[in-house]
């Protein structure tokens, strides 16, 4: 089948509700995130978003992680919406009670939604969140995806791309980093447990990253949206470079970004400009050993191969050519 | 935090924005305005980017305003600029230029539709001024001069005023109401300008005048090296120009075959109106190749499209009545040495116009003392345009082998800023520019690919002018296209991005960083599609 597509237009930095000077901030000034930090951009941009849509009747349960750790550093706390900590694993399931509290008190039009790390959501609090697809619980569900344990250090999670390097996956030798075909795409996951809504995101492109949003909000049962973000620290890469690196994780096809309803994939967001992966790879610390003479022959022709399928099987580059 | 707490006891919970990221910086983002490239080259210092940033607001007239600040005659010069900004717009290592002299004429022809005048003039200096020549320099010098509060005459030997806009270029490029319409602007500011008034005495005005600007152009024609039998049909470019802006088209028509003799914008224009005025064949024969042709690549290309040859690498060496005998050429483009192939052949033509190019008519200055004429049939004017007669400036065709309307207004300008200092004993402002912005400095991830405005295709060869009637809406798209460079125009990308909040959007659109809580991280000077954010060392 053929998805409809989605492209970037000219306007959309105007039309975003980032760009307004009401915006709520809900991640305040004064947090102690990295310089450049994607992820602290794009919790602020979602939760904008979220707040925009429900005309600030939000309630925030985060996972244990950097997010965490960078915006309530005791006795601060950077956020400017009700929000809640209890543990790494069990962000789904505090969401999940104060849903279900939500609804037993009558309170239906406050949504929640939860958010953590790569690490909380596809290693530590893993089985909460499939629990809490399953039982369909009326949560939106946030993952931001920097692909490693940052903030005790870049170890490897289930989520760090094949051949990069982490703390726990040092290219010695022949080994070039993390295995070449690991990680769990918890996209594809989620879309598994048949839930109403799932889409991929990018700080990149945060006028469709509010759309989808924006979508999630409007629909009831358990969403899921998984949003990139680079880490400088983690991926060695300027803190300037943030937005520049997760652009070309999407132009690259590493990242596609789509949306799926009901357990079918519906719309890709096409790349007007596909580059090849090097482009994406080479600015990367991480990715440093998969270049120059020690480098193993065929890795990059390996993550292009990876790209590849990603556009053809989410239909990158158009309706026009994919008929 | 409540001093009154004991120690290691519990801290009051507060929010975060106490906690003053902006002390981990070492890198500080400006606002920065650098030189666009089409700034840059413009001879007459248009501020391209900023008036089309007024357009792309919808706000003409502000742009109006913005262009006439440097150019007084933007309906004018939208028509017959060579301009200059285009070839070097960043857009075009993108897509295409933005199309600026197209603009520039829509606005210009705004400005005459709603009859909009150019602001009020500075209180009287008492000062008076001579400038010599109405042409596009003279105009621009009195314009500029008025401005700065002295009074301001001008003196036309010809019939009509406008110089070589009048008189050089053809009215299916430029159409006389136009020319009239912008110099009434001029008048209006209370310039004087008498026709038919030979300045045969330069020497005795300078006693009636505080300074003299003499731009007299160059409306003589160089006669080329070739034998002329009597009775052959030959007349000079400009002389037909002439004929036709004092008698009317229709006192003049040309038989089946021409022959223009030159490689200049003169030799096209003459070529195109021959076309209009009965010709079937025309022939532009040029001594070089065509990639050396001095006329403007656009209005080659626009003769070509209506039939016009152009025999490359030939010399004209007798005109016998209908036969043309011609001499064939070699020609080496990198040692520039031109010499006879010895080849030779026999052209037929009804007649021949010549426009092989023109010098100055230099009675006006001679026998003035201290004025110098060079070899090159230039008068010698110092660093300040003054020449070596005590406040008698010159400039325009008359100072320059770029002749050119365009530099003949920066000229204009600048003469009257030499001037205004001469008369108040000052220096001019030197002002220092800044850098300029290359392609390569922008962001272009937010652009996206549009092509541009362009004229509609010649569709019939007539002495009316192309037309081109645009909407709000097409001025506003085309001038969309400018990337801005070097100048903030309001995209809000760093507002978006900035992780830290740190960038606050003032009441007026304007954008500021809050130093606060900017930890330097640098996204903001990426993420600048114009290339108008620079990190600079905290000091």
């Amino acid at each position: 089948m053929s998805y409809s597509t989605r492209k970037k237009t000219s306007t959309d930095n105007a039309n975003c509700v980032q760009s307004r000077t009401d915006r709520r901030n809900t991640l305040m000034s004064g947090h102690r995130a990295c310089q450049g930090c994607g992820e602290a951009l794009a919790a602020r941009c979602v939760l904008d978003a979220a707040y925009n849509a429900t005309n600030g009747n939000i309630v925030v349960v985060n996972a244990t992680g950097c997010l965490e750790v960078f915006s309530c550093v005791y006795p601060e706390n950077a956020w400017n919406i009700p929000w809640l900590h209890s543990l790494f694993a069990n962000a789904p399931s505090v969401a999940s009670g104060v849903a279900s509290a939500m609804r037993v008190s009558g309170k239906t039009k406050i949504r929640v939604i939860a958010q953590g790390g790569d690490g909380a959501t596809t290693d530590i609090g893993m089985g909460a969140l499939s629990g809490m697809f399953d039982r369909n619980d009326d949560v939106l569900y946030v993952c931001y995806d920097n692909q490693a344990y940052m903030n005790t250090g870049v170890q490897r999670s289930s989520s760090t791309p094949p051949l990069a390097r982490t703390a726990t996956t040092l290219p010695i030798g022949s080994y070039m980093g993390n295995d070449a075909k690991t990680g769990k795409n918890l996209p594809k996951i989620a879309i598994a447990h048949n839930i109403p809504y799932v889409a991929t995101a990018s700080i990149a492109h945060l006028f469709d990253l509010e759309q989808k949003v924006a979508t999630a909000i409007g629909i009831r049962g358990s969403r899921y949206i998984h949003v990139h973000v680079p880490c400088p620290l983690g991926w060695g890469i300027q803190p300037s470079d943030t937005i520049k690196i997760a652009r070309l994780a999407v132009d690259c096809g590493l990242f596609p970004l789509f949306e799926a309803k009901d357990g079918v994939v519906r719309t890709s967001f096409t790349i007007s400009n596909i580059v090849p992966v090097e482009e994406y790879l080479k600015p990367q610390r991480r990715f440093a050993h998969l270049f120059g003479k020690n480098a193993a022959p065929n890795v990059i022709a390996h993550m292009q191969k990876l790209a590849d399928e990603n556009i053809k099987e989410y239909q990158l580059m158009g309706e026009n050519t994919h008929g | 935090m409540d001093n009154n707490c004991p120690f290691a006891t519990v801290l009051s919970a507060t929010t975060s924005p106490r906690n003053k990221t902006g002390s981990w910086r070492t890198m500080c983002p400006r606002y920065i305005n650098l030189m666009p490239p089409c700034n840059a080259v413009c001879p007459t210092g248009e501020n391209v980017q900023r008036w089309l940033s007024f357009a792309r607001s919808g706000n003409f007239r502000q742009a109006w305003n913005v262009i006439v600040q440097n150019n007084p005659f933007p309906a004018i010069m939208g028509r017959i600029c060579y301009h200059t900004c285009e070839k070097v717009c960043n857009r075009s290592h993108f897509d295409e230029a933005v199309s600026i002299n197209i603009l520039e004429r829509a606005v210009g022809d705004m400005a005459i539709s709603h009859g909009w005048k150019f602001e009020n003039v500075v209180p009287a200096t008492g000062k008076k001024v001579l400038v010599v020549g109405s042409g596009p320099s003279g105009l621009a010098a009195a314009y500029f001069l008025r401005k700065f509060g002295h009074e301001v005459e001008i003196k036309e030997a010809r019939a009509l005023t406008g110089g070589m806009m009048r008189y050089g270029v053809p009215r299916f490029r430029l159409p006389g109401s136009i020319i009239d319409a912008e110099i009434r602007r001029i008048t209006d500011l209370g310039v004087k300008i008498s026709c038919n008034s030979r300045v045969s005495d330069l020497g005795s005005e300078i006693n009636k005048f505080d300074a003299i600007y003499v731009c007299i152009g160059a409306s003589k024609a160089i006669k080329p090296d070739m034998e002329v039998k009597s009775g052959s049909s030959v007349i000079d470019a400009v002389d037909l120009f002439k004929k036709l802006t004092n008698e009317q088209s229709h006192s003049v028509k040309f038989e089946k075959n021409v022959i223009v003799y030159g490689g200049g914008n003169t030799a096209i224009d003459a070529a195109r109106m021959a076309l209009r005025l009965g010709a079937e064949k025309v022939n532009i024969v040029y001594r070089k190749t065509l990639s050396s042709m001095p006329a403007h690549e656009t209005e080659i290309h626009e003769a070509l499209s209506e039939g016009i040859k152009i025999l490359c690498l030939r010399t004209i060496r007798v005109i016998d009545h209908r036969e043309v005998l011609i001499d064939k050429m070699n020609y080496d483009e990198e040692s520039g040495i031109l010499s006879k192939s010895g080849e030779e052949e026999t052209l037929i033509a009804d007649s021949v116009i010549l426009a092989v190019g023109q010098f100055m008519d230099d009675s006006v200055v001679r026998n003035i003392e201290g004025i110098v004429v060079t070899d090159g049939g230039i008068i010698e004017t110092d660093e300040y345009m003054m020449t070596g007669a005590k406040g008698i400036f010159a400039g325009g065709d008359a100072t320059s082998t770029k002749r050119t309307a365009t530099v003949a207004i920066a000229h204009g300008k600048k003469g009257a800023q030499y001037i205004d200092a001469y008369l108040n004993g000052k220096e001019v402002e030197q002002k220092s520019k800044p850098d300029v912005i290359n392609f390569k400095k922008l962001n272009t991830s937010y652009y996206f690919s549009s092509p541009r405005l362009t004229l509609p295709p010649i569709s019939s060869i007539s002495m009316e002018e192309r037309t081109i009637a645009l909407t709000g809406d097409e001025i506003v798209t085309e001038a969309s296209r400018c990337f801005s460079c070097g100048n903030c125009h309001h995209c809000n990308n760093c507002y978006v991005y900035c992780p830290e909040n740190a960038i606050q959007k003032l009441l007026d659109g304007s954008l500021k960083v809050n130093h606060d809580y900017c930890k330097g991280c640098g996204i903001c000077a990426v993420e600048c599609p114009c290339g108008a954010i620079k990190m600079m060392p905290e000091k």
